[in-house]
C-alpha cells in the first residue's frame, strides 16, 4: 500500500510536466498579451509599452519563454505578479487559499451530512412522500445555475432578512480567537450552501440509487435469512457497500472543491481562488493563471489518489500492491 | 417415523401484483408437511413457484409479492401471523437458509468469521469470544481445514465450493430445527455437487435437522430425499416417497420429467421431452394449469382444475389429476 501510494505520487512528476507544457501552450494560444487594453493612453508614448514588454520577456521566442518559466518553477518560484507590482505569484495564492480550502471543506461537510441521510432515507421507503420531496430537492438542485442561486440567497437572507453577510470572509480584521472563528463561519454559510448545492442534489440521488441496488442483492438476502434485524441490515450490511462507489466520486469532489469556485466565489466577492483567478484572466496576468492552473492540475490529481486509496479501505477486494 | 410434524404448509398463496393489474400467482394453495428429521425435496421446473414457496416460509417475499393466504405452522407457531420483528427471531435460528449463487450471497465487505459470529451473536447471546471460537469450530465441521485464517478471509479470497461451505456453516450455527437449501448445487461443478450434498446430508444426521430440498436436479432427488413433491404452475401436482415417485409415477408431468432424464438401463434413441414451456404465473390456463402440454389431455382438464386425489391407501400417494378421480 505505502509502496503504491509513493509510485503514484511519482507519476505526479512526469504528469504536472506534460501539464506545464499545456498551460503554457494555452496561454500562448488566447489572443493578447498583458499589454493589451492598456496601451490606449495616447499620453503614454508606445516606445514605454515596447520596453516594459522587453522587460518581461515577453519579446523572447516562445521555447525560450517556457524554458525560463519552468526551469524557475521547478525551484518553487512562481514568479512574480504583472499587476500586483512587485508580489511574488505564490504570496498572492497563499493568502487566498486557506479561505478557498475552508469553503470547500465546509461545502464537502455540507453535502455529506445531507445527502447521504435523505438518500438513505429515500431508499429505504421508496415512493413515500419524502422521497418525492427529495426527488423534487434534487431535480431544482441540479436545474437551478449556482450564480443564481447564490444571487437569490443573497437577497433573501442577507437583503431582505439580514441574517447572513452578503460577502467577504471576515467582516473586521481586528478578530480574534472563537469570535474570528464563528464570524468566518457566519461568511461561509451562504457561498457554502450555493456551492454545495448541485453536489448534494446528486449524491442524494446517487446514494438512493445505490442503497436500492445493494438493498436488492442475493448477500442482503443472505443477511435477512440469518434473521439479522431491519436495523442491522440497513446500517451494517447495505450501507458499507452502497459507499464505495460514493466515496470514489467524494475523492474527485475533493480535488474539485480544493480548485476554487470561480463562479460561486465572484457572486459572493469570496477572497478564495477563484476570484483571483477570474480577475487575473481578466488582467492577463501570465505567471497567476499559470501558477493557478497547475494548483488545479495538482489537487484534481491528489483527489484522485485519495479516491483511489479509500476504495481500497472500504471495498476488501481491492487491493494495491 | 413419528407423525409429528415439524412444518404445515395449508393453503399457502403468495400473489404478486403486476403494474399493469395483473396479478401472477406464483404460489397458489400449496400443502405439505415435513416431518422433524426429514428431507423433503421440491422439484419443479424454473418458474413453477418452488423458490417463492421456500421465501413464503421464511417470510422473505418482496414488495409486490405478498403471502394473500394460508397457514404455515412450524414448530405451532403459524408463521404467516408473526410480525417482521418477531420473524428475525425464527429465521436464522429455527430456521436456516442456503441460496444458490455462492458468488453473491455472502457479503462481500466483511469476513467470513464476521459473517458466522454476527449471526451466533444475534440468536445465541453469546460474547464476541465464544461466538469466535463456535465460529471457528463450525468451519472445521463444514470442512475448512485451516479454519483460524478461514475466519479472517474475504468472500472473495474463496472458490465457489469453499463459500458454499461457508454458507452451510452460518445456516446451521444456531442449531436450527429445518433447513432449507434454494438450489443448493445448481452453480457449482459436478464433483463439488456430490461434496456439498454429502456434508448437508452429514449435518442433517448430525444436528438432526429436517431438510427441505429445492432443486430441479432428479438426481440430487434420488439420492438423498425421503419423500419428493412435484410442482408445476404455483401447485403440488404429485406428492410421494422416493421409490414411489421413481417406480410408479402418476402424473402426466412427473412421467414426462422422468422420461427426459437418461438412464443406464434402457437404451433409447432420444430422449423424451415435454412439449412447450411453463407458462407464466399470469397466464394460467383455465382448467388444469399442465393441460395445454399434457399429452393425455381429457375435455374436462381444460375446463376445470383438478384438485388433488390420494391414490394409495397404506402410503401416502397424492396426484393432481383427473385420471386418479
Amino acid at each position: 500500500m505505502y509502496k503504491y501510494i509513493i509510485r503514484r505520487l511519482l507519476i505526479f512528476i512526469p504528469m504536472l510536466f506534460v501539464l506545464t507544457i499545456f498551460v503554457f501552450g494555452l496561454i500562448q494560444a488566447a489572443p493578447g498579451d498583458p499589454i493589451t487594453g492598456k496601451n490606449f493612453d495616447p499620453n503614454i508614448d508606445p516606445e514605454v509599452f515596447e520596453r516594459q514588454k522587453e522587460a518581461l520577456g515577453l519579446n523572447d521566442p516562445i521555447h525560450v519563454q517556457y524554458w525560463n518559466w519552468v526551469t524557475k518553477v521547478m525551484q518553487g518560484d512562481f514568479g512574480e505578479s504583472y499587476i500586483f507590482k512587485g508580489r511574488d505569484v505564490s504570496e498572492l495564492i497563499g493568502e487566498r487559499i486557506g479561505n478557498t480550502f475552508y469553503l470547500g471543506i465546509f461545502t464537502l461537510f455540507i453535502t455529506i451530512i445531507v445527502s447521504i441521510p435523505i438518500g438513505i432515507y429515500s431508499a429505504k421507503k421508496p415512493y413515500s412522500i419524502l422521497d418525492y420531496g427529495a426527488t423534487t430537492f434534487g431535480f431544482f438542485g441540479l436545474a437551478v445555475p449556482n450564480f443564481f442561486f447564490g444571487l437569490v440567497a443573497i437577497y433573501v437572507f442577507s437583503i431582505k432578512l439580514g441574517w447572513l453577510p452578503s460577502q467577504g470572509s471576515v467582516s473586521s480584521p481586528g478578530l480574534t480567537g472563537i469570535e474570528l472563528f464563528l464570524d468566518k463561519l457566519q461568511h461561509l454559510i451562504l457561498p457554502g450552501l450555493t456551492l454545495g448545492l448541485a453536489g448534494t442534489a446528486s449524491y442524494m440521488r446517487f446514494m438512493r440509487s445505490e442503497v436500492l441496488d445493494v438493498l436488492a442483492s442475493d448477500y442482503i438476502r443472505t443477511a435477512r435469512a440469518k434473521g439479522m434485524t431491519n436495523r442491522n441490515v440497513l446500517y451494517k450490511h447495505t450501507l458499507r457497500n452502497a459507499m464505495i462507489p460514493i466515496i470514489t466520486l467524494l475523492g474527485f469532489e475533493v480535488g474539485i472543491l480544493l480548485s476554487g469556485a470561480v463562479i460561486t466565489e465572484g457572486v459572493f466577492q469570496y477572497p478564495g481562488i477563484g476570484t483571483l483567478f477570474l480577475s487575473s484572466i481578466g488582467n492577463r496576468d501570465y505567471p497567476v493563471i499559470m501558477a493557478i492552473n497547475l494548483m488545479l492540475g495538482f489537487f484534481i490529481l491528489l483527489g484522485n489518489l485519495l479516491a483511489d486509496i479509500f476504495y481500497s479501505i472500504v471495498d476488501p477486494r481491492i487491493r494495491y500492491d | 417415523m413419528s407423525e409429528v410434524k415439524l412444518l404445515e404448509v395449508s393453503g399457502l398463496k403468495t400473489y404478486f401484483h403486476l403494474e399493469n393489474k395483473a396479478v401472477a400467482k406464483a404460489v397458489d394453495g400449496v400443502d405439505f408437511y415435513i416431518r422433524p428429521g426429514e428431507t423433503v425435496a421440491l422439484v419443479g421446473e424454473s418458474g413453477s413457484g418452488k423458490s417463492i414457496t421456500s421465501l413464503s416460509i421464511m417470510k422473505l417475499i418482496n414488495k409486490p409479492g405478498k403471502i394473500e393466504d394460508g397457514r404455515i405452522s412450524f414448530g405451532g407457531k403459524d408463521l404467516v401471523g408473526l410480525n417482521d420483528k418477531q420473524m428475525t427471531n425464527v429465521r436464522g435460528k429455527e430456521i436456516g437458509m442456503i441460496f444458490q449463487e455462492p458468488m453473491t450471497a455472502l457479503n462481500p465487505v466483511f469476513t467470513i468469521g464476521n459473517q458466522i459470529i454476527e449471526t451466533l451473536i444475534r440468536h445465541k447471546k453469546m460474547t464476541k469470544n465464544e461466538a469466535r471460537l463456535r465460529a471457528i469450530e463450525l468451519l472445521k465441521v463444514v470442512g475448512f481445514p485451516r479454519a483460524e485464517e478461514t475466519m479472517k478471509e474475504y468472500p472473495h479470497q474463496l472458490s465457489g465450493g469453499m463459500r458454499h461451505r461457508a454458507m452451510i456453516a452460518i445456516a446451521i450455527s444456531c442449531d436450527p430445527k429445518l433447513l432449507i437449501a434454494d438450489e443448493p448445487t445448481t452453480a457449482l461443478d459436478v464433483t463439488i455437487q456430490a461434496q456439498i450434498l454429502d456434508l448437508m446430508d452429514e449435518m442433517k444426521k448430525k444436528f438432526n435437522m429436517a431438510v427441505l430440498l429445492i432443486t430441479h436436479d432428479l438426481g440430487v432427488v434420488a439420492e438423498y430425499a425421503d419423500r419428493i413433491m412435484v410442482m408445476y404452475g404455483g401447485q403440488i401436482v404429485e406428492e410421494t416417497t422416493i421409490e414411489k415417485l421413481f417406480l410408479t409415477p402418476k402424473h402426466p408431468y412427473t412421467m414426462g420429467l422422468l422420461d427426459s432424464l437418461p438412464s443406464l438401463e434402457k437404451e433409447v434413441d432420444r430422449l423424451g421431452a415435454i412439449k412447450g414451456t411453463v407458462p407464466p404465473a399470469h397466464r394460467f390456463p383455465i382448467g388444469c394449469r399442465f393441460s395445454d402440454r399434457c399429452p393425455k389431455v381429457m375435455s374436462k382438464c381444460r375446463d376445470m382444475n383438478p384438485s388433488i386425489y390420494e391414490t394409495d391407501a397404506e402410503e401416502s400417494h397424492r396426484v393432481r389429476c383427473y385420471l386418479y378421480e
